[in-house]
């Protein structure tokens, strides 16, 4: 899968111009040219993507349509009985969610004493974090504060953050990488132990940490290690597909399914966290994206028909860099470290179209004017059209061997389909990444539900409107231990009441009530429909 | 090669499927008719949930692949191995030790290697497996921690060991020794730490969460950017 002989005489155009464009930073965007390429082309401006829920906390509020598809459907447990007296797991703090905000929690909350579950769709680990390359942010340089961090961290979200949340975000970023770093998590150092920090988009100091191309797999295999050293319970290809309540409304515990057995389980526990994750598997607006297979927004349909409120889901994150070919790869991400090192966007004819770290929102939308408004995008043989990454021009800038070095990942990947990256440009085009908004939290990570906690990618508030990279495995990481730690402290002074589904039933005559067509959906989704398809990735 | 509609058969655990001969293994599966529960995570080639091994008709060899990395071969006889049981010592990582018989201890079949080679023939991610039990085995640690660095812990060096080596987990012991005690510790970050917990930077957030908008923008606007 060699790029075709029309896609490499068009390469011709991009050696052409290197050397003239190596040393020359292309402008960056003012204020209102950001705006105005947001506002024409990035999706989340595109009005028929999105509609207003029918029902519910957030009744009126928008977001994505397949979203709301999946919240305005009825329950899967809806004819399914469940002996709530049969509890089959009983503890003080259950997780649900295997990824990196879930280790975080398991590990907190068992550090305080209490009897943990973690619980997790399929095995532990499969998650968005296994897949991070580019990095985690933390002001942890001499040039560099909290504050300055938490500037970036507003301005990329546009100023619509939760400023207790940022102030937690930044100020926990160096303990986060300080208890990465106790733990044995391999970060790029020089020999004398200084981190290795890049910039990423949107960012005003290098301090993006990496481990080579592999930073979410490091901090997810070592977390993962831990947990199992400290003998936690964990329960593999076990999802949550309903949250429990006590008969004061408060988080009782979850029912989970056995995806083997197909049967149903039942877990008391005293609070209850999720970290679900993404939902990129629900494919807004019909991206392809860049997340892991369970990433289906399971968390937000939970949580919402129990009654907790989302944040910000009417903002979806597109990265720039998702890969357009070969098509065996098509939306898997491109990691923005291969323009943090200096690899810029360019059109068909070898020219570059804006600055290479703009925002990803900013960056994706001049992409694709460069494509749909202005017709420069370089055309693939599948009909997918995206636009040259000069992967190239970091040999140029680094010296020779850096991208081996520093992005190992990415050129395996490409040369899998016989594509040398350090040679050739890579092709991109804009892929659905992140989902900005969640169930909304405070700084300890709980919700407005009594001892429900949420953190990780599944919670909202943290990056207001737009993520920027790095902060996202931060974010994991200290909401993670964050809420690990508060709901076990929280969980030594709970007294149970009797359990109930009784929220289920209310959704549902809430959904007839309000004339809401469900078209047959149940949901929580659990696992994407492939089958039959043609498509790859 | 670029001819959306060429098929090619394959057959899964024995049963016969037409598919289009650009899809990955993983993407073959489901276009069969599979709905995916085990042997598919990250679907990039990052997790290694999705380790298969397949011969194809009339080659004797027995190969690797992961699924969603791999493009159908005609004739491949395939299936997958989403489990493979495997030990794991439990270590308190701070108590660890950087000498050389440290891995030795909680992993002592390293030294039953045999010098086969079939981990370092099978790993999907071209890594020199061998190499870096081998580096273990002398407890040379930081070169075990880095040589097993890419490692997606697929399981496929393990099913394949004569020596009942679990080689994965050779490898995250030596990097978590590397990464905890003989990796220079960042002095920068520990100064912050002290700095965070001494509460240095409370009152600047202060500040800044209790700015206006307009001041904030101004501030963000006209920030100055690390070359
Ligand atoms: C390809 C890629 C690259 C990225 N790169 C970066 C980067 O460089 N820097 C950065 O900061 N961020 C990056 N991100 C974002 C970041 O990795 C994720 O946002 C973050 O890891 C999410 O962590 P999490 O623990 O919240 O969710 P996940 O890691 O996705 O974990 C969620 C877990 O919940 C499980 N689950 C789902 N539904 C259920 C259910 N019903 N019941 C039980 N369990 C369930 C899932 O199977 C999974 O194990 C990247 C994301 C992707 C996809
Ligand atoms: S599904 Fe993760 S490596 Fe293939």
């Amino acid at each position: 899968m060699s790029y075709t002989p029309e896609m490499r005489e068009l390469i011709k155009r991009v050696d052409a111009t290197r050397s003239k464009r190596l040393g020359h930073d292309f402008p960056r965007m003012t204020p209102k040219e950001r705006i105005e390429a947001l506002e024409k082309f990035h999706p989340d401006y595109i009005e028929s993507g999105f509609r207003a829920l029918k029902v519910g906390v957030n009744k009126g509020d928008k977001v994505p349509q397949e979203l709301a598809d999946y919240i305005e459907a009825r329950s899967r447990i809806e004819n399914i009985e469940i002996d709530l007296d049969e509890i089959a797991y009983d503890v003080d703090v259950l997780i649900a969610g295997g990824g990196g905000a879930g280790a975080a929690a398991a590990l907190m909350a068992q550090e305080e004493g209490a009897s943990v579950l973690l619980t997790t769709k399929l095995r532990f680990g499969d998650a968005n974090t296994i897949m991070a390359q580019g990095g985690i942010q933390a002001a942890d340089k001499q040039n560099d504060s909290p504050a300055i961090h938490y500037l970036d961290v507003m301005g990329g979200g546009r100023f619509a953050n939760i400023p207790e949340l940022v102030r937690a975000l930044v100020n926990d970023a160096p303990l986060v990488i300080k208890w990465l770093e106790d733990l044995g998590a391999m970060f790029d150092k020089d020999e004398k132990g200084t981190m290795l920090t890049i910039h990423g988009g949107g960012t005003s100091r290098k301090r993006m940490h990496a481990a080579r191309d592999y930073t979410g797999a490091e901090i997810m295999r070592t977390l993962r290690d831990e947990v199992r050293n400290r003998g936690i319970e964990v329960i593999e290809f076990s999802p949550v597909v309903e949250l429990i309540l006590d008969e004061d409304g408060r988080a009782a515990g979850a029912v989970l399914y056995n995806l083997e057995t197909e049967e149903y389980l039942v877990v008391r526990a005293k609070t209850v966290i999720f970290a679900m994750g993404g939902s990129g598997r629900l494919h807004y607006q019909g991206f392809p994206t860049t997340n892991h297979y369970g990433a289906t927004g399971d968390g937000l349909v939970i949580g919402y028909r129990a009654g907790a409120k989302l944040a910000f889901m009417d903002t979806i994150q597109y990265h720039p860099t998702g890969a357009a070919y070969p098509p065996q790869i098509l939306g898997l991400l491109v990691t923005e470290k291969v323009r943090g090192l200096g690899a810029t966007p360019l059109n068909i004819n070898g020219e570059q179209f804006c600055h290479h770290l703009e925002t990803r929102d900013v960056e994706s939308a001049a992409i694709i004017r460069e494509c749909k408004e202005r017709k420069l995008g370089v055309p693939t043989p599948n009909g997918i059209v995206g636009v040259w990454l000069d992967s190239p021009l970091i040999e140029k800038i680094h010296g020779e061997g850096t991208i081996k070095r520093q992005l190992p990942a990415m050129l395996r990947q490409f040369s899998r389909f016989n594509i040398d990256i350090r040679k050739e440009p890579m092709l991109i085009y804009p892929t659905l990444h992140y989902q900005n908004g969640g169930i909304l939290i405070n700084e300890h990570g709980e919700t407005n539900i009594e001892n429900f906690f949420v953190a990780g990618e599944n919670s909202g508030g943290v990056h207001g409107r737009n993520r920027l990279m790095g902060n996202s495995l931060l974010d994991i990481l200290v909401f993670g231990r964050r809420a690990g730690a508060f709901a076990a402290r929280k969980s030594k002074d709970v007294k149970l009441k009797s359990l109930t589904l009784a929220h289920v039933q209310k959704y549902h005559r809430e959904l007839e009530e309000n004339g809401v067509d469900t078209g047959g959906r149940v949901s929580p989704l659990i696992l994407p429909r492939y089958r039959h398809r043609e498509a790859n990735a | 090669m670029a001819n959306e509609a060429a098929k090619v058969n394959i057959y899964i655990m024995g049963k016969k499927y037409s598919v289009p001969d650009s899809l990955t293994i993983l993407n073959a599966m489901e276009y069969a008719g599979y709905q995916l529960k085990r042997g598919c995570g990250c679907r990039a080639g990052f997790c290694g949930a999705c380790a298969t091994v397949y011969r194809t008709a009339g080659d004797t060899e027995l190969k690797v692949a992961l699924a969603c990395q791999t493009i159908v071969e005609p004739e491949m006889y395939l299936t997958q191995i989403p489990f493979f049981p495997a030990q794991k010592a439990e270590y308190d990582v701070a108590q660890l030790e950087p000498k050389a018989a440290q891995i030795a201890q909680y992993y002592p079949e390293i030294f039953r290697c045999l010098g086969c080679n079939s981990c370092t023939k099978v790993c999907p991610q071209d890594l020199n497996v061998m190499q870096y039990i081998a580096y273990a085995q002398r407890g040379e640690i930081d070169k075990a921690a880095s040589e097993s660095f890419d490692c997606v812990m697929c399981g496929l060096c393990v099913s394949r060991c004569p020596a009942h080596i679990v080689h994965y987990n050779v490898g995250i012991l030596a990097r978590r020794i590397y990464g905890k005690h003989i990796a220079p510790p960042s002095e920068h970050l520990r100064q912050r730490v002290e700095e965070i917990e001494n509460g240095k930077f409370d009152a600047e957030l202060e500040e800044l969460m209790r700015a206006d908008l307009a001041e904030l923008k101004e501030m963000y606007n006209s920030r100055e950017i690390e070359k």
